[in-house]
C-alpha cells in the first residue's frame, strides 16, 4: 500500500457520493445509468484496495465478477432505456410516473 | 514522489466525477465518465494489481463506455433534457453527508490488522499478476465464475427479447 487505508476510503466516499448526487439530481435516465456506474467503480476501488492492503486475491476476484455483473446491467439497462424512448419520445423520469398512486 | 502522483490522480479523478453530475450534455458527462474510469486504472496500477487496470480500461472505458455513447447518439436528445437541480441536490448532499458520516465512523472505530496475506508484492514480481488472477479465479472462484457466465448470457437473451418488442 503507497497510502493509508483511509484516504483510499475517503476518495472512495467522495466518488460514491458523486455518483449517488447523479443518481438523484440528474433528470435523465442514462445520467442515472452513469451514475450508477461511478457508485459501482467506486466500491471496486474499495475491493482492490483491501486486496492490496490485506494481501489477498480475492478482492479482485470479486471485481471481476462485478465488471460482469456491471456489463449484464448496462445491457439490460439500455435496451430498456431505447425501449422506453420508443414508446414516450422522450427519456425525463418525470414522464414514467404511471405507478404513482 | 508516487504518493503525490496518488493525490494528484486522486483530484483529478474527483473533479472529473463533479463534471459527470455537473455537464448539461450527456455527451460531456459520458467522457468525464472515462477520464474517472482511467484514473482508477491509475489507482489499479499503483495498488499492484496491473491486470485489474487492464480489464478496468477494456471493459469500461472500451466495452461500456461505447455502449452509452451510442445510446446517447442514438436517441439523439442533446441539449433538450436539461437536469432540474432544485430539489435532487439538497436530498443529494444530506445522503452524501451521511454516507461521509458512516464511512469515517467505519475508519475510526477499528483498527485494520494489516496482518497480510500471500499474495506479497514480490510473488506478484515473481509469479505475475495475470497468473494469480487466472489460479484463484479457475480453482477457488469457480462457481461465481460460471454463474456470471449464465448472468452474461441470460443478459444477451433479455437485451434481445426487450430490442426486439414492437412498441
Amino acid at each position: 500500500m503507497i497510502v493509508p487505508m483511509e484516504h483510499l476510503l475517503t476518495l472512495a466516499t467522495l466518488l460514491f457520493a458523486l455518483g449517488l448526487a447523479c443518481v438523484l439530481v440528474r433528470r435523465n435516465l442514462i445520467m442515472i445509468l452513469i451514475g450508477v456506474e461511478i457508485m459501482i467503480n467506486s466500491v471496486g476501488l474499495v475491493l482492490v484496495g483491501a486486496s492490496a492492503f490485506w494481501q489477498q486475491v480475492d478482492g479482485q476476484i470479486m471485481v471481476l465478477i462485478l465488471m460482469a455483473i456491471t456489463a449484464a446491467e448496462v445491457a439490460i439497462g439500455l435496451a430498456l432505456v431505447v425501449y422506453l424512448h420508443q414508446q414516450k419520445k422522450s427519456i425525463d423520469v418525470g414522464i414514467f410516473d404511471e405507478m404513482r398512486g | 514522489m508516487e504518493i503525490l502522483f496518488f493525490y494528484l490522480v486522486a483530484g483529478v479523478a474527483i473533479i472529473s466525477a463533479f463534471f459527470v453530475v455537473k455537464c448539461r450534455n450527456p455527451i460531456n458527462s459520458a467522457l468525464n465518465l472515462v477520464t474517472t474510469f482511467l484514473c482508477l486504472a491509475v489507482f489499479y496500477v499503483m495498488l499492484e494489481s496491473p491486470f485489474m487496470a487492464a480489464i478496468q480500461i477494456i471493459v469500461y472505458a472500451g466495452a461500456i463506455m461505447v455502449l452509452i455513447i451510442f445510446v446517447i447518439m442514438l436517441l439523439n436528445f442533446g441539449q433538450t433534457i436539461n437536469g432540474r437541480y432544485t430539489h435532487g441536490v439538497a436530498a443529494a448532499g444530506v445522503v452524501s453527508v451521511l454516507l461521509m458520516l458512516v464511512a469515517t465512523q467505519l475508519v475510526r472505530s477499528g483498527d485494520a490488522t494489516g496482518t497480510g496475506g500471500p499474495v506479497t508484492s514480490a510473488l506478484i514480481a515473481d509469479v505475475g499478476h495475470t497468473e494469480l488472477i487466472g489460479r484463484a479465479l479457475f480453482l477457488d472462484f469457480v462457481l461465481p465464475f460460471e454463474i456470471a457466465g449464465v448472468l452474461l448470457l441470460i443478459a444477451i437473451v433479455g437485451a434481445l427479447i426487450i430490442a426486439k418488442q414492437k412498441v
